[in-house]
């Protein structure tokens, strides 16, 4: 008797370590919507994409504890939680993209095309082929996110090496430089055909410039344009407590959604957006001072979020399962701010932007929270006690979505329904 | 006999007055170190020096922070640090904003915050260990 209470226990205590005793994998999310802790522990799960038979890929930030910076997933007997999983590539990066039979992935420098079976595993893992390379990484800012239109071409950023394109980069009194000479290898989009080998900046376009760091991007096919989620600029009370308070700072500037067309200047470093003004303001390594207004050619954000929340990804709903205000609205996922400190931390969700007639309306909810592991009403203070950061979104073919957290490396699979 | 005693008092007081006036010192810098990490490391490290995954390297628990090289720590205070770093098993890519104005007190007084704070039980870092650090890499212009 006393044996087995002791078992109950320990079993107890193991579902517990797992999260499986949690409901709902421990999020908080609208009602009649569940979700399953898919997987756990991957390594760091960056951007994920799913085939049409529902396998599951996650772009590691740096090789697992197996060596492994791709890694497949696959939940065979369809229970919510993958049972078959395993990887290949030691390159960090984030991107990744399943198009038709071919698989894309990015390191933090070029992109890579891997060719898939007829049960969507990988038959080249050791050989892919190199569609970019050459890109600019200097560590900071060095994603490279992508995402296709519908004419085969891939749309990757290029974040900016810098936070306020200082002379000298987060530096009390150092000046913007003008003009801002990483914007013409980095701070925006670049265009590439994705059937050519061996391509690099000269063989692209750059697609739209003034973007600081766009980790979360997707192509809205309903509208056919692509939309981008900026990371806005940093420490504006660091180094100008003349200009900006710890109050203010923990609000400026807005982490900006973007409709993006051709040619578009978002502004950065120029100008940043402030919500509470509704304005466009010139940022003061640039002789602002906090209410000056900047040029009116930048353009305007579809959705200004919170300030530093940290939007990783972009998830335009095409599914049926979901109900139908869901369709052909945007996910977001942020990842949680650090930048906001000495105040509390805000982010840590996944946000839902419901579109009419292709546009954004402006007014977004928080759809799933608790990524954090804090308790309801407590904020997180700081950035690295968040049990799970949210990053990743990927539709599946049954209409679920899946949330990926590059902290340990957990997936979340969200459904309506039954 | 009596000219002894007074002595001897003046002594014991003089002695007194000399370590609480130097624990006052000790007190007045670690409140000196928790006001310069408010201002200038706290938005970055965190105020539990906890660090930001994958970009500033947390400094509760550090074994750079609690290690031996104080001469690596005062260079990184004072001059930033520009590198990807490997700590503990994860690497932070964020560039260190440089500290040039510091004082060789701030820098001791910053690290002993530093490296007495959270879970950290390293020694304290002192005006001369500063000094010392300074003439072993020549601290300057360059990074």
């Amino acid at each position: 008797m006393k044996k087995g209470i002791q078992i109950l226990f320990l079993i107890l205590a193991a579902f517990s370590i797992n999260g499986f005793a949690q409901e709902n994998a421990g999020l908080k999310l609208p009602a009649g919507f569940k979700a399953s802790l898919y997987a756990n522990n991957i390594g760091a799960a960056r951007h994920i994409a799913v085939t049409k038979a529902g396998v599951v890929f996650a772009k590691l930030n740096y090789p697992n504890k197996e060596g492994n910076a791709i890694v497949r997933l696959e939940d065979a007997n369809n229970d919510g939680v993958a049972d078959k999983v395993n990887g290949w590539a030691n390159y960090p990066g984030t991107g990744i993209y399943v198009k038709g039979n071919s698989l894309y992935a990015s390191s933090n420098e070029a992109i890579f095309k891997y060719e898939l079976n007829s049960k969507d595993e990988v038959i080249n893992p050791q050989s892919p082929l190199t569609i970019v390379s050459g890109l600019l990484n200097r560590r900071q800012h060095e994603s490279k996110s992508i995402t296709f239109d519908k004419e085969n071409n891939i749309y990757v950023n290029i974040g900016a090496y810098s936070n306020a394109c200082q002379v000298e980069d987060r530096k009390a009194g150092s000046q913007g430089r003008v003009p801002c000479n990483i914007l013409d290898s980095a701070g925006g989009i670049w265009k590439f055909n994705a059937s050519k080998e061996n391509q690099t900046y000269k063989d692209g376009k750059r697609y739209a410039t003034g973007l600081r760091n766009v980790v979360g991007l997707d192509w809205n096919t309903a509208t056919n344009q692509l939309f981008v989620a900026q990371h806005g600029r940093d420490q504006l009370n660091s180094f100008y407590p003349n200009l900006y308070t710890d109050a203010q700072n923990a609000e400026l500037p807005a982490e900006t959604f973007y409709a993006i067309n051709e040619g578009d200047n978002a502004g950065w470093p120029y100008i940043y957006y402030d919500p509470a003004q509704h304005k466009k303001i010139v940022a003061p390594e640039y002789g602002g001072d906090g209410k000056k207004e900047g040029a009116s050619e930048y353009k305007d954000p579809a959705v200004a979020f919170p300030a530093h929340m940290a939007p990783m990804a972009v998830l335009f709903y095409t599914g049926n399962q979901f109900p139908e205000k869901y369709k052909n609205g945007a996910f977001i996922s942020f990842h949680g701010s650090w930048n906001r400190a000495p105040l509390p931390q805000e982010g840590f969700f996944v946000a839902f932007v419901p579109f009419k007639e292709g546009k954004a309306t402006g007014d977004w909810e928080i759809f799933a929270n608790g990524f954090a592991g804090v308790e309801a009403g407590v904020k997180v203070t700081n950035t690295a006690k968040a049990k799970a950061r949210p990053c990743g979104l990927a539709q599946g073919p049954d209409g679920s979505i899946y949330v990926s957290d590059d902290t340990k490396g957990a997936i979340f699979k969200i459904s309506y329904g039954q | 006999m009596r000219k002894n005693i007074l002595n001897k008092g003046l002594k014991l007081g003089l002695f007194i007055s000399l370590f609480i006036s130097t624990q006052v010192v000790k007190a007045q810098n670690l409140i000196n170190g928790k006001k310069l990490f408010e201002t200038r490391c706290l938005a970055c490290h965190q105020s539990d020096g906890g660090g930001v995954p994958n970009m500033n390297p947390p400094l509760d628990g550090s074994s750079n922070v609690n290690g031996k090289d104080i001469a690596r720590l005062v260079k990184i205070v004072k001059n930033g640090y520009d590198e990807r770093i490997a700590l503990d098993g994860m690497y932070y890519s964020n560039a260190m904003t440089a500290n040039p104005d510091f004082t060789d007190q701030q820098i001791a007084d910053v690290l002993t915050y530093v490296r007495t704070s959270w879970s950290n039980k390293a020694s304290k870092i002192t005006l001369a260990q500063v000094k010392a650090a300074n003439s072993k890499h020549k601290i300057g212009i360059k990074r």
